[in-house]
């Protein structure tokens, strides 16, 4: 039977609990600013986390940025020589890539690929209490665990999307110039004369940091959050993919309604 | 696994990174071309902007010699301001006329300068007096129209 007032109750302790969780991440976050001075300290620790989120990332973002860029230009000729200006196709490329695509997408597979697993090791380090052990022996588990990783997040990803940037431009190349036979010069000149370095490319260094500082904290979080059993375990890896894709592309929409109304 | 090696991937993947920003900085971007190290503020007013733009390139001899940095109505003679930063390598003497043009049929609008024969020239905060405004395709065809149907009354 349909009852409104246990219904009410449900979506008011839903919205408690998700209210509640929010502030949790929200002063977890803080905690972990407040015992990062270890992890800049003891860089080994940090450049550890450079690696496993930074380096073993690379291929995935070399590979993806290269086929989007391929798949861009690929596109961006069909429909621009309907209109016969495919010399544009170099600012169509560069435009969309170091505005959205390159932070947003790289920030995506950044989530699937370091986000779960950073996830999954605190996860499975709660789950088999090696967090208590260390707490036990007075090694702060925040400090030594969770800030190194994120920071290792937050200073990866600015670089991951830069990459992912310039290799798409390089694909939107290769087929433009290389298969299709646009000119050269006019592509990249159009390219030079319509990309902004402080507005275009430095607004998308600023999207990719703020979406590091988001899906390394959902990540963190998730894990040490996590329920300590195998199957919690799974279930805060998929959340942090899920939350960190919905929070990216939030995001994106709020900073791009920011940094690119009203001109051009 | 071995510090060194670990040392060496993350000094590669960062050296990566710095190369892609440098990459989008100067092939991508234009921080090489329009490096606009010293600029001086012009203003110039004008009756009808058309579509013109902020961040739209200032040309004299097809050349881009500054930007346009802002653009807002006068309320008291009905007038649009736009402001200019324009590059401190160029000067323009001070009867320079500035006109609002069209890059192709359809392309963006930007603020041509025609330099004039005057021996002063225009300073940091200068406003520009001889000004032509954008050319509006419905003006241009009404008056066509017009003068097509005076032609068409003359010769009855």
């Amino acid at each position: 039977m349909l009852d409104p007032v246990g219904l009410l109750r449900k979506l008011g302790h839903a919205a408690v609990e998700r209210l509640w969780r929010l502030g949790f991440a929200a002063r977890f976050f803080w905690v972990v600013l407040m015992y990062s001075g270890a992890s800049f300290r003891r860089l080994p620790l940090t450049l550890r986390e450079i690696y496993f989120s930074g380096v073993l990332s690379l291929l995935i973002i070399l590979v993806s940025g290269l086929f989007v860029g391929l798949v861009l230009g690929l596109q961006g000729y069909e429909i621009l020589q309907r209109f016969g200006s495919t010399e544009a196709l170099g600012t169509l490329v560069a435009l969309s890539l170091t505005r959205e695509l390159g932070p947003v997408l790289a920030a995506i597979f950044f989530a699937s690929r370091a986000g779960s697993s950073v996830t999954a090791e605190i996860g499975l380090m709660k789950a088999t209490e090696q967090l208590k052990a260390m707490d036990m022996m007075a090694v702060n588990p925040i400090a030594r665990v969770v800030a190194p990783r994120f920071w290792g997040g937050v200073i990866s990803m600015p670089l991951l999307a830069a990459i992912f940037s310039a290799m798409g431009v390089l694909g939107g190349w290769l087929i433009g110039v290389v298969f299709i036979g646009v000119d050269d010069g006019s592509y990249w000149s159009q390219m030079q004369s319509s990309v902004d370095f402080r507005f275009d490319v430095w607004n998308g260094i600023v999207k990719s940091f703020v979406f590091g500082v988001a899906v390394s904290l959902i990540a963190v979080f998730e894990g040490y959050d996590s329920v300590p059993t195998a199957e919690g375990v799974s279930r805060a890896i998929t959340r942090t993919v899920v939350t960190s894709v919905l929070a990216v592309l939030a995001l994106d929409f709020v900073l791009t309604s920011f940094m690119f109304r009203g001109t051009s | 696994m071995n510090r060194t090696v670990l040392d060496l991937w993350v000094g590669f993947f960062v050296a990566i990174g710095i190369a892609a920003v440098m990459f989008l900085a100067l092939k991508v971007g234009n921080l090489s071309t329009a490096h606009l190290s010293e600029t001086y503020v012009l203003q110039a007013k004008f009756d009808n902007i058309g579509g013109l733009k902020v961040r739209g390139p200032v040309k004299s001899a097809g050349v881009v010699v500054g930007r346009i940095t802002d653009i807002q109505f006068d309320s008291a003679t009905y007038e649009a301001v736009v402001t200019m930063s324009i590059d401190g390598r160029y000067r323009f003497p001070k009867d320079t006329f500035a006109s609002i043009f069209t890059a192709g049929l359809l392309g963006e609008q930007y603020i041509g300068f025609d330099a004039g024969g005057d021996e002063k020239m225009l300073k940091a905060g200068d406003t520009i007096g001889k000004t032509q405004s954008a050319v509006v395709l419905e003006k241009l065809i009404s008056q066509f129209l017009f003068s097509k149907a005076a032609d068409g009354q003359d010769k009855k």
